[in-house]
């Protein structure tokens, strides 16, 4: 179903004219409101009637994770904060937090865009959905409910964790449609029939899954285990939160709502756009969003766009499947984390050498991180209650600042290799 | 009467136990008595050698995460019930034993064990105030 064919499925001449109105607008406004971009556009010697065309916007000023990051927590905010109903958050590089924030007018926009997915995915008022996100700071959980809620669907908050339960609630709720990481999906099917229950004589028929990338192989493995569709939704908090864009049933790629958000893939390294088709980072342009807007945002996520008109009838740009990250950001168990984060956690911990090395297992149904680090010898005191009351300590930091549950495990002086980077950090196992 | 034991961190990983004994054997360094406590990360080795400090060096220099630590060699009459005796003796003090490991000797009426305790003076105390042998240093190193 077409939850709004009006502008899902707008030809694209109306689509391009509503999208110059409305590029112009948020210009305006973050040329008037905000310092940051003010002095962005008139570096470059931008003012805001100069924009005539959607091509105008390749001269616009990237806006990345670090300006987020310098104007903490409410520089980029283009409404005084008595319009703010909402903030949400989501981790940063290092330390603080990445916030961001809605009016209720954004909260209503969100939720239409989140009806459009769900329906999208064949979620009607008929189906019983099952929140397994986090009800917290992270835009999943929220983003899902109200856009679920909208299109009358009987929404079970059942929030992260809790796995037995979960699975209790699914037989007697009678759940149709899951909404979580792809990764959860599959933990929780093993999970079941571990617990006795066959997940493909549940109720289910439907998945929408989002918060990591996940590959084909991994949809039709989810797919078989629950005797489900799969699909698959796009969205990051900077932007809005989920919603930004989703498939459809024909499963040809994600849908972005257009009307809402420009969408380009550019070179990461020479910052020039890149023609359809091409491989390339996506920049997305919020048109509509009053609290939190924001110019050409670089997402660090590798897509490519498809401006064909979709089988289903909806004439919006499709990106493929997140293919990749132009950064080293880790998602474990949906869960985004640097680098630089844990380095900066380790740092903190007395007893342990400045050196580590990650590893990150994709073998199983859930991402696994094992974090290796080599005690500081001038505090080996030979007994082995230090040293797992060592190991655990690490374990518990990791879980306490980052939420992320790793395997600590440590190593031999001086067998970390030494490097400068932080590229050789990371392994893939 | 406290003897110096080394305890060397190991990785599980292959050869490096061999190559610990490789180090002492070529700094002619004899092992007295060993024990490896393991999770199936890592392990600790502990070693009672002829001549601990020079095998501390070595081991050092060659990399290796070493500490040396205080513990009691005791004498302990080989008959059944002869261990029984002595944790007794501690236990109605209420030294607490961190680890235990027995020593090999050639030629001689008591089998020796090897005890790490959370208070070392006392434990001396109490033992040989129950006529238990406690070894000094240069008896154990020359064994």
């Amino acid at each position: 179903m077409i939850w709004d064919r009006e502008h899902e499925c707008m030809d694209r001449e109306s689509l391009e004219k509503l999208q110059l109105g409305r590029l112009k607008q948020l210009v305006e406004r973050l040329y008037q409101r905000v310092p940051h971009y003010r002095h962005a556009l008139d570096a470059r010697g931008i003012l805001p009637k100069d924009i005539r065309s959607l091509e105008d916007l390749r001269r616009m000023p990237f806006t990345g994770k670090d300006d987020l990051r310098q104007n903490y927590p409410y520089g980029l905010f283009a409404v005084p904060l008595d319009e703010v109903v909402r903030l949400h958050a989501s981790s940063g590089t290092t330390g603080k937090p990445t916030v961001v924030g809605y009016t209720w007018r954004d909260i209503g926009t969100w939720t239409e865009l989140i009806a459009r997915i769900v329906s999208q995915a064949g979620v009607t008022s008929a189906d019983v959905a099952q929140v397994c996100f986090s009800y917290g700071l992270f835009t999943g959980a929220f983003g899902l409910h109200y856009g679920l809620e909208k299109v009358g669907a009987t929404v079970v908050p059942s929030s992260a964790g809790n796995t037995d339960k979960q699975i209790m609630l699914m037989e007697d709720f009678g759940t149709t449609a899951l909404i979580s990481t792809p990764s959860y999906a599959l933990y929780l099917a093993e999970a079941a029939r571990e617990a006795g229950v066959e997940p493909r004589e549940l109720n289910l028929k439907v998945g929408l899954f989002g918060g990591e990338p996940w590959t084909e192989s991994m949809g039709r493995q989810i797919e078989s285990m629950w005797g489900i569709k799969a699909t698959d939704n796009y969205g990051l908090s900077e932007v809005i939160g989920p919603g930004v864009a989703g498939e459809c049933l024909e499963g040809a790629g994600l849908h972005i709502s257009e009307d809402h958000f420009l969408a380009e893939v550019i070179d990461p390294d020479t910052e020039e756009p890149l023609p359809y088709g091409e491989k390339g980072e996506l920049v997305f342009t919020t048109l509509t969003k009053e609290a939190f807007p924001v110019l050409r945002y670089r997402t660090r996520d590798l897509a490519i766009l498809d401006p064909e008109v979709c089988a289903c009838g909806r004439t919006s740009v499709r990106m493929c499947k997140v293919m990749g990250r132009t950064d080293d950001m880790l998602i474990i168990r949906g869960v985004n984390v640097f680098p630089s984060q844990i380095e900066s956690v380790l740092m903190s911990i007395r007893g342990i050498a400045p050196h580590y090395l990650l590893i990150v297992d994709t073998r199983g149904p859930l991402n696994q991180l094992e974090v290796q680090v080599e005690p500081d010898p001038t505090v080996f005191t030979g007994s082995f209650r230090d040293l797992e009351a060592l190991e655990a300590s690490v374990r518990r930091r990791l879980q306490s600042v980052l939420s992320i549950s790793a395997r600590v495990k440590l190593v031999e002086p001086k067998t970390l290799e030494r490097t400068a980077g932080k590229s050789k950090r990371i392994q893939t196992a | 009467m406290k003897v110096k034991q080394i305890s060397v961190f190991l990785e599980n990983k292959s050869g490096r136990l061999a190559e610990v004994t490789r180090i002492l054997g070529s700094n002619n360094i004899n092992i007295r008595a060993l024990s490896i406590a393991d999770t199936t990360d890592f392990g600790i080795l502990r070693l009672i050698v002829n001549n601990p400090d020079t095998a501390y060096t070595a081991l050092r220099e060659a990399g290796f995460m070493v500490s040396v630590t205080e513990v009691l060699a005791v004498e302990v009459p080989d008959t059944p019930g002869g261990l029984a005796g002595v944790m007794a003796v501690l236990g109605s003090q209420g030294i607490n034993i961190e680890y235990l490991y027995a020593f090999v000797t050639k030629a001689s009426a008591d089998a020796l064990v090897i005890f790490r305790v959370e208070e070392c003076d006392r434990a001396i105390q109490v033992l040989q105030g129950n006529k238990i042998n406690v070894l000094d240093e240069a008896e154990v190193y020359a064994l």
